[in-house]
Protein backbone atom coordinates (compact mmCIF):
# COMPACT_ATOMS: atom_id res chain seq x y z
CA UNK A 1 0.00 0.00 0.00
CA UNK A 2 2.70 2.42 1.03
CA UNK A 3 4.73 1.49 -2.02
CA UNK A 4 1.73 2.32 -4.16
CA UNK A 5 1.32 5.72 -2.57
CA UNK A 6 5.01 6.43 -2.89
CA UNK A 7 4.94 5.36 -6.50
CA UNK A 8 2.11 7.79 -7.11
CA UNK A 9 3.70 10.76 -5.41
CA UNK A 10 7.30 10.47 -6.52
CA UNK A 11 6.77 11.49 -10.16
CA UNK A 12 4.59 14.40 -9.08
CA UNK A 13 7.21 15.55 -6.59
CA UNK A 14 9.91 15.15 -9.21
CA UNK A 15 7.87 17.18 -11.64
CA UNK A 16 7.41 19.90 -9.03
CA UNK A 17 11.13 19.92 -8.27
CA UNK A 18 11.81 20.15 -12.00
CA UNK A 19 9.46 23.13 -12.27
CA UNK A 20 11.22 24.78 -9.33
CA UNK A 21 14.59 24.29 -10.98
CA UNK A 22 13.60 25.67 -14.34
CA UNK A 23 11.32 28.51 -13.20
CA UNK A 24 12.57 29.67 -9.84
CA UNK A 25 10.77 30.15 -6.54
CA UNK A 26 8.79 33.24 -7.57
CA UNK A 27 7.15 31.51 -10.53
CA UNK A 28 6.39 28.33 -8.56
CA UNK A 29 4.69 30.23 -5.74
CA UNK A 30 2.79 32.37 -8.26
CA UNK A 31 1.62 29.33 -10.23
CA UNK A 32 0.55 27.50 -7.07
CA UNK A 33 -1.50 30.43 -5.73
CA UNK A 34 -3.14 31.03 -9.10
CA UNK A 35 -4.04 27.35 -9.26
CA UNK A 36 -5.55 27.54 -5.77
CA UNK A 37 -7.51 30.66 -6.75
CA UNK A 38 -8.79 28.89 -9.86
CA UNK A 39 -10.06 26.05 -7.67
CA UNK A 40 -11.86 28.51 -5.35
CA UNK A 41 -13.30 30.79 -7.98
CA UNK A 42 -16.05 32.14 -5.72
CA UNK A 43 -13.47 34.02 -3.58
CA UNK A 44 -12.31 36.00 -6.60
CA UNK A 45 -15.86 36.95 -7.43
CA UNK A 46 -16.60 37.95 -3.84
CA UNK A 47 -13.97 40.70 -3.91
CA UNK A 48 -15.15 41.84 -7.33
CA UNK A 49 -18.81 41.89 -6.26
CA UNK A 50 -17.82 43.83 -3.17
CA UNK A 51 -16.16 46.43 -5.42
CA UNK A 52 -19.34 46.71 -7.52
CA UNK A 53 -21.65 46.92 -4.50
CA UNK A 54 -19.60 49.57 -2.70
CA UNK A 55 -19.34 51.82 -5.76
CA UNK A 56 -23.09 51.47 -6.32
CA UNK A 57 -23.74 52.63 -2.77
CA UNK A 58 -22.10 56.03 -3.33
CA UNK A 59 -24.81 57.39 -5.70
CA UNK A 60 -27.49 56.03 -3.34
CA UNK A 61 -25.92 57.80 -0.39
CA UNK A 62 -25.06 61.05 -2.13
CA UNK A 63 -27.76 61.59 -4.74
CA UNK A 64 -28.15 61.00 -8.47
CA UNK A 65 -27.05 64.43 -9.84
CA UNK A 66 -24.76 63.59 -12.81
CA UNK A 67 -22.48 66.59 -12.21
CA UNK A 68 -21.86 65.60 -8.59
CA UNK A 69 -21.30 61.95 -9.49
CA UNK A 70 -18.81 62.87 -12.21
CA UNK A 71 -16.95 64.89 -9.59
CA UNK A 72 -16.76 62.17 -6.91
CA UNK A 73 -16.48 59.21 -9.33
CA UNK A 74 -12.70 58.80 -9.43
CA UNK A 75 -12.37 59.13 -5.65
CA UNK A 76 -15.26 56.75 -4.96
CA UNK A 77 -13.84 54.14 -7.34
CA UNK A 78 -10.40 54.45 -5.80
CA UNK A 79 -11.70 54.15 -2.22
CA UNK A 80 -13.77 51.12 -3.24
CA UNK A 81 -10.69 49.55 -4.87
CA UNK A 82 -8.74 50.18 -1.66
CA UNK A 83 -11.38 48.41 0.42
CA UNK A 84 -11.76 45.53 -2.04
CA UNK A 85 -7.99 44.91 -1.97
CA UNK A 86 -8.10 45.00 1.80
CA UNK A 87 -10.81 42.35 1.78
CA UNK A 88 -8.57 39.78 0.11
CA UNK A 89 -5.51 40.44 2.27
CA UNK A 90 -6.25 38.25 5.33
CA UNK A 91 -6.45 35.22 3.01
CA UNK A 92 -3.04 35.94 1.51
CA UNK A 93 -1.10 33.99 4.15
CA UNK A 94 -3.75 32.66 6.56
CA UNK A 95 -4.52 29.25 5.01
CA UNK A 96 -0.87 28.53 4.21
CA UNK A 97 0.00 29.46 7.77
CA UNK A 98 -2.74 27.22 9.18
CA UNK A 99 -1.68 24.06 7.31
CA UNK A 100 2.07 24.59 7.72
CA UNK A 101 2.85 25.31 4.04
CA UNK A 102 4.28 28.68 4.96
CA UNK A 103 6.79 27.13 7.36
CA UNK A 104 7.88 24.68 4.69
CA UNK A 105 8.39 27.61 2.31
CA UNK A 106 10.48 29.42 4.92
CA UNK A 107 12.59 26.31 5.56
CA UNK A 108 12.98 25.39 1.89
CA UNK A 109 16.46 25.91 0.41
CA UNK A 110 15.26 28.64 -1.94
CA UNK A 111 14.65 32.32 -1.37
CA UNK A 112 11.68 32.82 0.94
CA UNK A 113 11.43 36.45 -0.17
CA UNK A 114 10.97 35.41 -3.81
CA UNK A 115 8.29 32.89 -2.89
CA UNK A 116 6.52 35.58 -0.89
CA UNK A 117 6.86 37.94 -3.87
CA UNK A 118 5.23 35.24 -5.98
CA UNK A 119 2.32 35.06 -3.56
CA UNK A 120 1.97 38.86 -3.67
CA UNK A 121 1.95 38.81 -7.46
CA UNK A 122 -0.76 36.15 -7.37
CA UNK A 123 -2.78 38.28 -4.94
CA UNK A 124 -2.63 41.20 -7.34
CA UNK A 125 -3.60 39.06 -10.35
CA UNK A 126 -6.54 37.61 -8.43
CA UNK A 127 -7.72 40.64 -6.40
CA UNK A 128 -6.28 43.70 -8.14
CA UNK A 129 -6.38 43.08 -11.88
CA UNK A 130 -10.13 42.23 -11.99
CA UNK A 131 -10.81 45.58 -10.30
CA UNK A 132 -8.79 47.39 -12.98
CA UNK A 133 -10.76 45.60 -15.71
CA UNK A 134 -14.09 46.30 -14.03
CA UNK A 135 -13.36 49.98 -13.28
CA UNK A 136 -14.24 51.45 -16.73
CA UNK A 137 -17.70 49.89 -16.56
CA UNK A 138 -18.33 51.36 -13.10
CA UNK A 139 -16.78 54.65 -14.24
CA UNK A 140 -19.48 54.85 -16.92
CA UNK A 141 -22.09 54.69 -14.17
CA UNK A 142 -20.50 57.81 -12.69
CA UNK A 143 -20.62 59.57 -16.06
CA UNK A 144 -16.86 59.71 -16.66
CA UNK A 145 -15.90 60.35 -20.30
CA UNK A 146 -13.57 58.17 -22.35
CA UNK A 147 -10.39 60.12 -21.56
CA UNK A 148 -11.09 60.09 -17.82
CA UNK A 149 -11.80 56.35 -17.99
CA UNK A 150 -8.45 55.79 -19.69
CA UNK A 151 -6.58 57.71 -16.99
CA UNK A 152 -8.55 55.89 -14.29
CA UNK A 153 -7.57 52.49 -15.70
CA UNK A 154 -3.90 53.45 -16.00
CA UNK A 155 -3.82 54.88 -12.46
CA UNK A 156 -5.45 51.72 -11.08
CA UNK A 157 -3.10 49.55 -13.14
CA UNK A 158 -0.09 51.22 -11.50
CA UNK A 159 -1.79 51.70 -8.12
CA UNK A 160 -3.36 48.33 -7.32
CA UNK A 161 -0.03 46.40 -7.31
CA UNK A 162 1.18 49.04 -4.86
CA UNK A 163 -1.86 48.33 -2.67
CA UNK A 164 -1.15 44.58 -2.77
CA UNK A 165 2.52 45.12 -1.88
CA UNK A 166 1.87 47.43 1.10
CA UNK A 167 -1.09 45.35 2.22
CA UNK A 168 0.98 42.17 2.29
CA UNK A 169 3.21 43.69 5.00
CA UNK A 170 0.12 44.32 7.13
CA UNK A 171 -1.27 40.85 6.39
CA UNK A 172 2.02 39.28 7.51
CA UNK A 173 2.16 41.37 10.70
CA UNK A 174 -1.40 40.47 11.72
CA UNK A 175 -1.06 36.79 10.84
CA UNK A 176 -2.89 34.75 13.48
CA UNK A 177 -3.44 37.80 15.68
CA UNK A 178 -6.62 38.49 17.66
CA UNK A 179 -9.08 40.75 15.78
CA UNK A 180 -6.92 40.41 12.66
CA UNK A 181 -9.27 41.93 10.07
CA UNK A 182 -10.05 45.24 11.78
CA UNK A 183 -6.46 45.55 12.97
CA UNK A 184 -5.22 44.98 9.42
CA UNK A 185 -7.43 47.84 8.20
CA UNK A 186 -6.10 50.14 10.94
CA UNK A 187 -2.48 49.32 10.03
CA UNK A 188 -2.78 49.39 6.27
CA UNK A 189 -5.28 52.14 5.40
CA UNK A 190 -3.12 55.06 6.65
CA UNK A 191 -0.28 53.70 4.51
CA UNK A 192 -2.61 53.70 1.48
CA UNK A 193 -3.08 57.50 1.68
CA UNK A 194 -0.34 58.42 -0.86
CA UNK A 195 -1.63 55.87 -3.41
CA UNK A 196 -5.15 57.24 -3.04
CA UNK A 197 -4.02 60.87 -3.32
CA UNK A 198 -2.04 60.38 -6.53
CA UNK A 199 -4.32 57.73 -8.02
CA UNK A 200 -7.55 59.70 -7.85
CA UNK A 201 -5.54 62.92 -8.25
CA UNK A 202 -4.46 61.78 -11.72
CA UNK A 203 -8.08 61.52 -12.90
CA UNK A 204 -8.94 64.87 -11.36
CA UNK A 205 -5.92 66.51 -12.98
CA UNK A 206 -7.10 65.17 -16.33
CA UNK A 207 -10.59 66.58 -15.68
CA UNK A 208 -9.01 69.97 -14.87
CA UNK A 209 -7.09 69.92 -18.14
CA UNK A 210 -3.68 69.40 -16.53
CA UNK A 211 -1.04 66.85 -17.42
CA UNK A 212 -1.48 63.52 -15.63
CA UNK A 213 2.15 62.55 -16.12
CA UNK A 214 3.33 63.94 -12.76
CA UNK A 215 0.74 61.97 -10.77
CA UNK A 216 1.36 58.75 -12.66
CA UNK A 217 5.15 59.16 -12.40
CA UNK A 218 4.98 59.53 -8.63
CA UNK A 219 2.62 56.56 -8.41
CA UNK A 220 5.09 54.57 -10.51
CA UNK A 221 8.00 55.69 -8.32
CA UNK A 222 6.15 54.52 -5.21
CA UNK A 223 5.45 51.20 -6.93
CA UNK A 224 9.16 50.70 -7.68
CA UNK A 225 10.05 51.60 -4.08
CA UNK A 226 7.45 49.15 -2.76
CA UNK A 227 8.67 46.45 -5.16
CA UNK A 228 12.15 46.77 -3.66
CA UNK A 229 11.19 46.84 0.00
CA UNK A 230 7.77 45.25 0.50
CA UNK A 231 8.73 41.58 -0.21
CA UNK A 232 11.68 41.96 2.13
CA UNK A 233 9.60 43.56 4.93
CA UNK A 234 6.82 40.99 4.44
CA UNK A 235 9.32 38.14 4.71
CA UNK A 236 10.70 39.61 7.94
CA UNK A 237 7.16 39.97 9.33
CA UNK A 238 6.31 36.38 8.38
CA UNK A 239 9.43 35.07 10.11
CA UNK A 240 8.44 37.02 13.23
CA UNK A 241 4.91 35.56 13.06
CA UNK A 242 6.22 31.98 12.72
CA UNK A 243 8.83 32.07 15.50
CA UNK B 1 36.15 49.09 27.76
CA UNK B 2 34.36 52.38 28.19
CA UNK B 3 31.69 51.43 25.64
CA UNK B 4 31.06 48.19 27.51
CA UNK B 5 30.26 50.17 30.63
CA UNK B 6 27.64 52.18 28.76
CA UNK B 7 25.97 48.98 27.53
CA UNK B 8 25.66 47.91 31.17
CA UNK B 9 22.46 49.97 31.27
CA UNK B 10 20.89 47.82 28.55
CA UNK B 11 20.27 45.30 31.32
CA UNK B 12 16.83 45.72 32.91
CA UNK B 13 18.17 45.26 36.45
CA UNK B 14 20.60 48.20 36.12
CA UNK B 15 18.35 50.37 33.96
CA UNK B 16 15.36 50.25 36.31
CA UNK B 17 17.01 52.19 39.18
CA UNK B 18 18.76 54.54 36.72
CA UNK B 19 15.41 55.39 35.10
CA UNK B 20 13.95 55.89 38.56
CA UNK B 21 16.66 58.43 39.40
CA UNK B 22 16.47 60.24 36.03
CA UNK B 23 12.68 60.50 35.84
CA UNK B 24 12.16 63.19 38.54
CA UNK B 25 15.07 65.15 37.05
CA UNK B 26 13.46 65.32 33.61
CA UNK B 27 10.04 65.98 35.11
CA UNK B 28 11.44 68.96 37.05
CA UNK B 29 13.19 70.26 33.93
CA UNK B 30 9.90 69.96 32.02
CA UNK B 31 8.06 71.96 34.69
CA UNK B 32 10.66 74.75 34.81
CA UNK B 33 10.91 75.03 31.02
CA UNK B 34 7.12 74.96 30.60
CA UNK B 35 6.71 77.69 33.22
CA UNK B 36 9.34 79.84 31.48
CA UNK B 37 7.89 79.14 28.02
CA UNK B 38 4.31 79.91 29.07
CA UNK B 39 5.39 83.08 30.85
CA UNK B 40 7.23 84.22 27.73
CA UNK B 41 4.30 83.22 25.54
CA UNK B 42 1.49 84.75 27.55
CA UNK B 43 3.04 87.83 29.16
CA UNK B 44 6.13 88.87 27.21
CA UNK B 45 5.41 88.06 23.55
CA UNK B 46 3.69 90.93 21.68
CA UNK B 47 0.13 90.68 20.38
CA UNK B 48 0.03 89.51 16.77
CA UNK B 49 -0.83 92.22 14.22
CA UNK B 50 -3.33 90.04 12.31
CA UNK B 51 -4.47 87.36 14.72
CA UNK B 52 -4.74 89.30 18.00
CA UNK B 53 -4.38 87.36 21.24
CA UNK B 54 -5.79 84.13 19.82
CA UNK B 55 -2.49 83.26 18.19
CA UNK B 56 -0.96 82.49 21.63
CA UNK B 57 -2.13 78.90 21.32
CA UNK B 58 0.81 78.56 18.90
CA UNK B 59 3.10 78.00 21.88
CA UNK B 60 1.38 74.72 22.65
CA UNK B 61 0.27 73.84 19.13
CA UNK B 62 3.56 74.07 17.27
CA UNK B 63 5.56 72.44 20.06
CA UNK B 64 3.06 69.56 20.23
CA UNK B 65 3.19 69.06 16.44
CA UNK B 66 6.98 68.99 16.48
CA UNK B 67 7.00 66.48 19.31
CA UNK B 68 4.41 64.25 17.60
CA UNK B 69 6.66 63.95 14.53
CA UNK B 70 9.90 63.78 16.47
CA UNK B 71 8.68 61.08 18.85
CA UNK B 72 7.67 58.89 15.91
CA UNK B 73 11.29 59.02 14.76
CA UNK B 74 12.49 58.30 18.31
CA UNK B 75 10.10 55.34 18.49
CA UNK B 76 11.31 54.03 15.12
CA UNK B 77 14.92 54.49 16.23
CA UNK B 78 14.45 52.38 19.37
CA UNK B 79 12.42 49.87 17.38
CA UNK B 80 15.25 49.60 14.86
CA UNK B 81 17.88 49.18 17.59
CA UNK B 82 15.73 46.52 19.26
CA UNK B 83 15.24 44.63 16.00
CA UNK B 84 18.86 44.86 14.84
CA UNK B 85 20.67 44.09 18.09
CA UNK B 86 17.99 42.04 19.87
CA UNK B 87 17.93 44.44 22.81
CA UNK B 88 14.72 43.92 24.72
CA UNK B 89 15.05 47.21 26.54
CA UNK B 90 15.14 49.16 23.24
CA UNK B 91 11.91 47.49 22.12
CA UNK B 92 10.35 48.37 25.48
CA UNK B 93 11.45 51.99 25.00
CA UNK B 94 9.64 52.02 21.64
CA UNK B 95 6.42 50.82 23.27
CA UNK B 96 6.86 53.33 26.08
CA UNK B 97 7.30 56.29 23.71
CA UNK B 98 4.24 55.48 21.55
CA UNK B 99 1.43 56.63 23.92
CA UNK B 100 3.20 59.96 24.58
CA UNK B 101 3.64 60.49 20.84
CA UNK B 102 -0.02 59.71 20.22
CA UNK B 103 -0.96 62.12 23.01
CA UNK B 104 1.05 64.94 21.37
CA UNK B 105 -0.50 64.19 17.97
CA UNK B 106 -3.96 64.41 19.53
CA UNK B 107 -2.99 67.59 21.41
CA UNK B 108 -1.77 69.09 18.15
CA UNK B 109 -5.08 68.23 16.43
CA UNK B 110 -7.17 69.62 19.30
CA UNK B 111 -5.24 72.87 19.66
CA UNK B 112 -5.28 73.17 15.87
CA UNK B 113 -9.07 72.90 15.92
CA UNK B 114 -9.31 75.48 18.72
CA UNK B 115 -7.04 77.81 16.78
CA UNK B 116 -8.76 77.19 13.45
CA UNK B 117 -12.22 78.17 14.75
CA UNK B 118 -11.45 81.86 15.40
CA UNK B 119 -8.86 82.21 12.59
CA UNK B 120 -10.37 80.29 9.68
CA UNK B 121 -13.95 80.20 11.03
CA UNK B 122 -14.06 76.41 11.10
CA UNK B 123 -13.01 73.63 13.47
CA UNK B 124 -11.58 71.41 10.80
CA UNK B 125 -10.41 71.79 7.23
CA UNK B 126 -9.01 69.06 5.05
CA UNK B 127 -5.73 70.83 4.90
CA UNK B 128 -2.38 69.20 4.28
CA UNK B 129 -0.83 69.60 7.71
CA UNK B 130 -3.97 68.74 9.63
CA UNK B 131 -4.53 65.67 7.51
CA UNK B 132 -0.96 64.44 7.78
CA UNK B 133 -1.07 64.89 11.56
CA UNK B 134 -4.30 62.88 11.58
CA UNK B 135 -2.60 60.11 9.58
CA UNK B 136 0.35 60.23 11.98
CA UNK B 137 -2.08 59.82 14.88
CA UNK B 138 -3.55 56.77 13.11
CA UNK B 139 -0.05 55.31 12.65
CA UNK B 140 0.52 55.64 16.41
CA UNK B 141 -2.85 53.98 17.08
CA UNK B 142 -1.99 51.16 14.67
CA UNK B 143 1.35 50.55 16.41
CA UNK B 144 -0.27 50.41 19.85
CA UNK B 145 -3.18 48.27 18.63
CA UNK B 146 -0.81 45.77 17.00
CA UNK B 147 1.30 45.48 20.15
CA UNK B 148 -1.81 45.12 22.32
CA UNK B 149 -3.22 42.37 20.07
CA UNK B 150 -0.19 40.08 20.37
CA UNK B 151 0.21 38.28 23.69
CA UNK B 152 3.73 36.94 23.28
CA UNK B 153 5.96 39.90 24.27
CA UNK B 154 8.84 38.86 21.98
CA UNK B 155 6.61 38.69 18.92
CA UNK B 156 4.75 41.87 19.89
CA UNK B 157 8.08 43.75 20.23
CA UNK B 158 9.35 42.60 16.86
CA UNK B 159 6.08 43.03 14.96
CA UNK B 160 5.67 46.54 16.42
CA UNK B 161 9.26 47.39 15.53
CA UNK B 162 8.80 46.33 11.91
CA UNK B 163 5.58 48.37 11.68
CA UNK B 164 7.32 51.42 13.15
CA UNK B 165 10.10 51.12 10.56
CA UNK B 166 7.63 50.73 7.69
CA UNK B 167 5.78 53.75 9.10
CA UNK B 168 8.87 55.92 9.35
CA UNK B 169 9.63 55.31 5.66
CA UNK B 170 6.05 56.27 4.86
CA UNK B 171 5.74 59.38 7.04
CA UNK B 172 7.61 61.69 4.63
CA UNK B 173 5.80 60.18 1.62
CA UNK B 174 2.44 60.72 3.32
CA UNK B 175 3.46 64.23 4.37
CA UNK B 176 4.41 65.33 0.87
CA UNK B 177 1.53 63.55 -0.86
CA UNK B 178 -0.96 65.28 1.40
CA UNK B 179 0.86 68.57 0.95
CA UNK B 180 0.52 68.43 -2.82
CA UNK B 181 -3.06 67.33 -2.41
CA UNK B 182 -4.22 70.48 -0.63
CA UNK B 183 -2.66 73.37 1.22
CA UNK B 184 -4.53 76.02 3.16
CA UNK B 185 -2.47 75.97 6.34
CA UNK B 186 -0.11 78.87 6.81
CA UNK B 187 3.43 77.96 5.79
CA UNK B 188 5.85 76.62 8.36
CA UNK B 189 6.27 79.23 11.07
CA UNK B 190 9.87 78.34 11.72
CA UNK B 191 12.09 77.28 8.87
CA UNK B 192 15.75 76.43 8.72
CA UNK B 193 16.29 77.95 5.29
CA UNK B 194 14.93 81.45 5.88
CA UNK B 195 14.77 83.71 8.88
CA UNK B 196 11.62 83.17 10.93
CA UNK B 197 8.69 85.45 10.17
CA UNK B 198 8.03 86.38 13.77
CA UNK B 199 9.33 88.24 16.77
CA UNK B 200 12.34 86.82 18.61
CA UNK B 201 10.41 86.47 21.89
CA UNK B 202 7.74 84.33 20.18
CA UNK B 203 10.44 82.08 18.78
CA UNK B 204 12.05 81.72 22.20
CA UNK B 205 8.71 80.95 23.80
CA UNK B 206 8.05 78.22 21.24
CA UNK B 207 11.51 76.72 21.57
CA UNK B 208 11.18 76.67 25.37
CA UNK B 209 7.80 74.95 25.11
CA UNK B 210 9.21 72.40 22.65
CA UNK B 211 12.07 71.67 25.06
CA UNK B 212 9.59 71.39 27.95
CA UNK B 213 7.49 68.88 25.97
CA UNK B 214 10.65 66.98 25.07
CA UNK B 215 11.68 66.70 28.72
CA UNK B 216 8.12 65.69 29.62
CA UNK B 217 8.19 63.01 26.91
CA UNK B 218 11.44 61.61 28.35
CA UNK B 219 10.06 61.61 31.90
CA UNK B 220 6.78 59.99 30.85
CA UNK B 221 8.54 57.35 28.74
CA UNK B 222 10.97 56.50 31.55
CA UNK B 223 8.05 56.07 33.94
CA UNK B 224 6.23 53.88 31.47
CA UNK B 225 9.27 51.77 30.63
CA UNK B 226 9.79 51.15 34.36
CA UNK B 227 6.29 49.73 34.57
CA UNK B 228 6.83 47.58 31.48
CA UNK B 229 10.08 46.30 33.01
CA UNK B 230 8.36 45.32 36.25
CA UNK B 231 5.60 43.56 34.32
CA UNK B 232 7.91 41.63 31.98
CA UNK B 233 10.54 40.72 34.58
CA UNK B 234 8.07 39.86 37.35
CA UNK B 235 9.65 36.40 37.71
CA UNK B 236 13.18 37.68 38.47
CA UNK B 237 14.92 38.29 41.78
CA UNK B 238 15.75 41.95 41.16
CA UNK B 239 12.07 42.80 40.67
CA UNK B 240 11.21 41.10 43.96
CA UNK B 241 13.93 43.18 45.63
CA UNK B 242 12.82 46.37 43.87
CA UNK B 243 9.16 45.92 44.80
CA UNK B 244 9.80 44.72 48.33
Amino acid sequence: MSALVEGATVPAAAARAGAARTHGPLFVALRRDLLLAARHRSEVFTALSFFVVVTSLFPLGIGPEPELLRRIGPGALWVAALLATLLGLPRLFASDHADGTLEQMALAPRSFALQVAGKMAAHWLVCGLPLVLMAPLLGLQFGLDADALGVLVVSLLVGTPLLSLIGAIGAALTLGVRGGGALLALLVLPLYVPALVFGSGAVEAQAAGLSVRAHLSILGAMLVLALCFAPWATTAALRIAME
Amino acid sequence: MKSLRAFRFASPATFYPLAGRLQPLFAALALVLAAAGLWLGFFVAPTDAQQGEGYRIIFVHVAASWMAMFLYCVMAFWAGVGLAFHVRLAAMMASAVAPTGAMFALLSLLTGALWGKPMWGTWWVWDARLTSTLVLFMLYLGFMALQAAIDDPRRSDKAGALLALVGVVNVPIIYFSVRWWNTLHQGATVSLTKSPSMAQTMLWGMLLMALAFWMYAIAASLGRVRNILLEREAHTDWVRHAVA
